[in-house]
């Protein structure tokens, strides 16, 4: 297998304090700090972050998509789980 | 608008903000023509971001400069003759290969960073508030061309090699960063500009730190080139100009 120079880097960014970082995209690069700055170039150019994280996108474990039907099928049947499901009795008022 | 080119009343003043303008648009334009040609996307993004900083930076530069001269920040880029450009000869440069576009980046970001710095406390408040600005970009742009100066000497053989003779080809231009004639000494005196000769040493703790990660060696003294403070230019600039300036010599007063 040839090498990889400039393997792939998942990127995620912060919009704000007090939220998540979110994935936005991936960048290539040669190792984690021009993978920053690239990440920092390519997609924060219209202030869309306050921080950035890359992690190198072979570190991440994905699911198969074969497995869909088994994985994420069951739960549309259980619709127990949406706190929507419930009635709120009027006395227990906002909660 | 004038059509013919435009001469000016350069007061020491006017003088030092063109020098400072005239370097940024013109290294602005340089890294400009690296759209469409960069190695790889991220990197032609981050030439393209940093062509933009410094070209807003010319922008305000010739806005306060044309305030003060009577001519707004179009005409100050677009109908001047190169002996009326003070950009340091430095910038107006070709290209070359991506490590002397990278090296340039670091011999003047390393000098501009601790200079925007120190003009964030110049006694012209409209001065500090450019710097206040352009210093944060600086700050990256160093940090960037660092990094990539870093891995390109400390790369492959072929990238040292490249790295290498494009130390060896800019070295000679990096002299004339630190030069003040006596409108300089006017503003250091004025306390509106620093003087170059109280960043030597922080340009000389840079480049030593960033060339020995770099395995590469800082040549020798030699002697510096200079003439473009005063007009002087190399012939590079003559076609840079031609290519920035056509539109409007060719339709004067053309807006869209």
């Amino acid at each position: 297998m040839p090498e990889v120079k400039t393997p792939l880097w998942e990127v995620f960014i912060r919009s704000r304090n007090g939220l998540a970082h979110k994935h936005v995209g991936s960048v290539h690069a040669a190792d984690a700090t021009l993978a920053l700055q690239a990440a920092r170039d390519v997609y924060t150019r219209r202030g869309e972050g306050l921080s950035v994280w890359v992690v190198p996108s072979s570190a991440i474990t994905a699911s198969d998509p074969a497995d869909k039907d088994m994985l994420f099928e069951p739960t549309a049947s259980k619709i127990y789980r949406h706190p929507t499901f419930y009635e709120v009795p009027e006395e227990v008022g906002n909660m | 608008m004038p059509t013919t080119s435009i001469t000016l009343d350069e007061t020491p003043l006017v003088l030092h903000l063109l020098r400072r303008a005239d370097d940024a648009l013109i290294l602005g334009h340089r890294l400009s023509e690296w759209t469409g040609h960069a190695p790889t996307l991220e990197e032609e993004l981050a030439l393209a971001n940093m062509a933009l900083d410094l070209i807003g930076q010319a922008r305000l530069l010739y806005a306060y400069a044309g305030s003060l001269a009577g001519h707004d920040e179009d005409q100050l880029a677009y109908l001047r003759d190169a002996r009326a450009w003070r950009n340091c000869l430095l910038v107006e440069l070709p290209n070359g290969d991506f490590a002397q576009t990278i090296l340039r980046i670091v011999l003047f970001s390393a000098f501009m960073d601790p200079c925007w710095q120190a003009t964030t406390r110049s006694a012209d408040p409209t001065l500090a508030a450019i710097a206040a600005k352009a210093e944060k970009e600086v700050a990256y742009h160093l940090r960037h061309s660092a990094e990539w100066l870093i891995r390109l000497g400390d790369g492959t053989e072929e990238s040292h090699r490249r790295a290498e003779a494009a130390l060896d080809a800019l070295w000679p231009y990096s002299g004339e960063l630190f030069e003040a004639d006596a409108a300089d000494q006017a503003m250091i005196d004025a306390g509106i500009a620093p003087d170059p000769a109280t960043l030597r040493g922080t340009w000389d703790a840079t480049l030593a730190d960033v060339l020995a990660r770099a395995t590469l060696a800082r040549p020798g003294d030699t002697w510096m080139q200079t003439g473009g403070r005063t007009g002087r230019h190399t012939e590079h600039l003559g076609y840079l100009l031609a290519d920035l300036q056509y539109l409007q010599r060719a339709y004067p007063g053309a807006t869209w």
